[in-house]
């Protein structure tokens, strides 16, 4: 071995490992995230309590009560609002777009969903405040900042994710099945709905898992119209408080227990969103087995 | 099927309209998200907003723009070299499917899918507390680098696995190693989509607020140094309308930071639709 290629072998090993630490760069980042909320976020779950912390109704910071179970509730509850509201019409303008639209509308249409999909929470946030909440104002009294506003708003914000990730799916069903449905006289609606979509299922409820993924995480927009009182809502017409809120909203000024109760209410959002994203690869697990 | 066939197949007839105005819906969101924001806010746009320096009679944004610039700047400095690489190391040098490699995916999925407040508690405990860097350019810099780490890497490496095997086979054939074939041959046509994906990132940090309140701070003044204190634009747009003081500025930010995204959002498109279609 001369000195040319000796040195071509160092170079390449040596990129070979620096690609290699690259690659563990992302392993590194999760189990940094996971100690440093772990660490700082449990010891106070200790000393609330476990089960006060995540059953207690009360968060009152000012008298030491620590209960995120309104966020909780919260959280789901505006999930859910966005799950009924945003997946309907999401997967309906999937089949639109994969199935129904002709191609020089596909052309529009394409664009302006992932342009939707790239608009900033905050503004989406800002449009429910301005628009939205007076608009809801009109319907249900009081300040138009209530569950029912996040959910619509949320359902909007999830659209894009769900609308890109069904298409996919509704695309990716083998033509066959399409022209059997015909063969066995169907109409275009009829092998559409139920000959392709029962067949893309597996890929649609990976969309919507997506979407609760994103609507659990999502902070901005739903602080501002959500209300933010840490109650336990009883109607679709109160305000209400998600954990993701609870944080942003007293960070700010927090210290001591009240600071890591905030850190713990991290917690609680961190796993469940680790628990939406293995539910997520079971999904596509699913589909391929 | 014809439209006079319709009224004598009234599921089919109810399916048709029922996707129909499920595209309408979506589109309307569109159109009047982009629409009343612009509407909105084109008239608000003054002189005022784009001075040099800000204060609560101008409320000017150019502090705040400058800040978002530079802390995309730092953000990408550190990721995307950490990105393509790893995405280089996943796609050319690791044999398919080993445990480490499936880790990875795994992480990378998983940082994908945190939602940006928990970075942001990341980053305050980590990049603010723990190191003292305070409230700083340099901690949100680093905050968005772990955030948009994963969207470098996944089309970095999309963009790598576009590049048909022949390429790297005549390479090696020709007696190349393995570091110059992916320097000298795959990563210069794949050099569009990474470019797409780093467009990509810049919009996400552009966007981001939650992960940025904690971590660089809300102060409206460019940075006298890497551990200044700064607002980007996204946490100036939060700021005036929670604040609600400032409604008609608030308006013009509005329109700034979306007609920012939504350009770079289309480049970053435009690049990948180039592949893509190259490809086919």
């Amino acid at each position: 071995m001369d000195g040319y290629t000796r040195m071509n072998k160092i170079k390449e090993d040596f990129m070979r490992i620096v690609f290699l630490a690259a690659a563990c760069a992302s392993i590194l980042c999760v189990a940094l995230i996971c100690v440093f909320l772990f660490a700082n976020g449990v010891p106070a779950i200790g000393k609330i309590g476990f089960v006060k912390f995540l059953t207690g109704q009360e968060w009152r910071p000012g008298n030491n009560l620590y209960g995120v179970w309104p966020m909780i509730l919260g959280s789901l509850y505006v999930t859910a609002g966005a799950i009924v509201t945003g997946v309907p019409v999401g997967v309906l303008a999937a089949v639109f777009m994969a199935r129904f639209c002709p191609d020089w509308l596909h052309r529009l249409l394409s664009p302006a969903i992932s342009l939707l999909a790239g608009i900033p929470s905050i503004l989406y946030g800002f449009f429910g405040l301005v628009v939205m909440v007076p608009a809801i104002r009109v319907v249900s009294g009081g300040s138009g900042k209530n569950i029912l506003t996040a959910s619509l708003l949320l359902g909007m914000m999830i659209l894009p994710t769900i609308i890109s990730v069904s298409e996919t799916a509704i695309r990716a069903v083998p033509e066959s099945y399409y022209q059997g449905a015909l063969a066995l006289g169907a109409t275009h609606e009829r092998a559409v709905f139920f000959s392709i979509l029962p067949a893309a299922r597996s890929g649609i409820m990976a969309a919507v898992i997506l979407g609760v993924g994103r609507s659990i995480g999502e902070t901005m927009a739903v602080i501002m119209v959500a209300g933010n009182q840490a109650v336990v809502p009883d109607s679709i017409f109160n305000g209400a408080r998600t954990l993701t809120a609870n944080i942003v909203l007293e960070m700010g000024y927090a210290a001591d227990l009240h600071r890591e109760a905030l850190i713990a209410t991290g917690v609680v959002l961190f796993v469940f969103i680790l628990l939406t994203n293995l539910s997520f690869s079971y999904a596509r697990l699913a589909k391929k087995g | 099927m014809e439209l006079w066939q319709l009224r004598r197949r009234p599921l089919s007839a109810f399916l048709r309209l029922c996707v129909m105005l499920a595209a309408a819906a979506a589109m309307l969101v569109f159109l009047i998200l982009v629409g009343y924001i612009l509407v909105k806010g084109i008239p608000n746009i003054e002189t005022g907003l784009f001075e040099w320096e800000y204060n609560s009679q101008n409320v000017s944004l150019v502090p705040a723009l400058i800040n978002t610039v530079l802390i995309t700047v730092l953000s990408l400095f550190i990721a995307s070299p950490l990105g393509i690489f790893a995405a280089i190391y996943m796609n050319e040098y690791a044999k398919k499917e080993n445990r480490l490699i499936s880790t990875v995916r795994i992480a990378a999925e998983t940082l994908a899918g945190i939602p940006s407040i928990v970075y942001g508690l990341f980053g305050m405990l980590l990049f603010v507390v723990a190191l003292k860097w305070g409230y700083s350019l340099i901690a949100g810099a680093f905050t968005m680098a772990v955030m948009i780490l994963p969207i470098i890497m996944r089309t970095t490496e999309e963009a790598l696995k576009s590049i048909p095997d022949s390429y790297r086979e005549g390479s090696f054939g020709l007696g190349a190693g393995r570091l110059r074939t992916v320097f000298a041959i795959v990563l210069p046509p794949a050099a569009p989509g990474i470019l797409a994906g780093i467009i990509l990132a810049i919009g996400r940090v552009v966007g981001e607020t939650a992960a940025l309140i904690f971590t660089a701070g809300t102060v409206a003044r460019t940075p006298a140094a890497l551990t200044s204190s700064v607002r980007t634009l996204s946490v100036h747009m939060y700021s005036l309308s929670s604040e609600g003081l400032h409604i008609k500025q608030a308006y013009a930010t509005a329109v700034v930071l979306l007609v920012l995204v939504i350009t770079i959002n289309s480049i970053s498109g435009a690049l990948a639709g180039r592949i893509a279609g190259g490809r086919g």
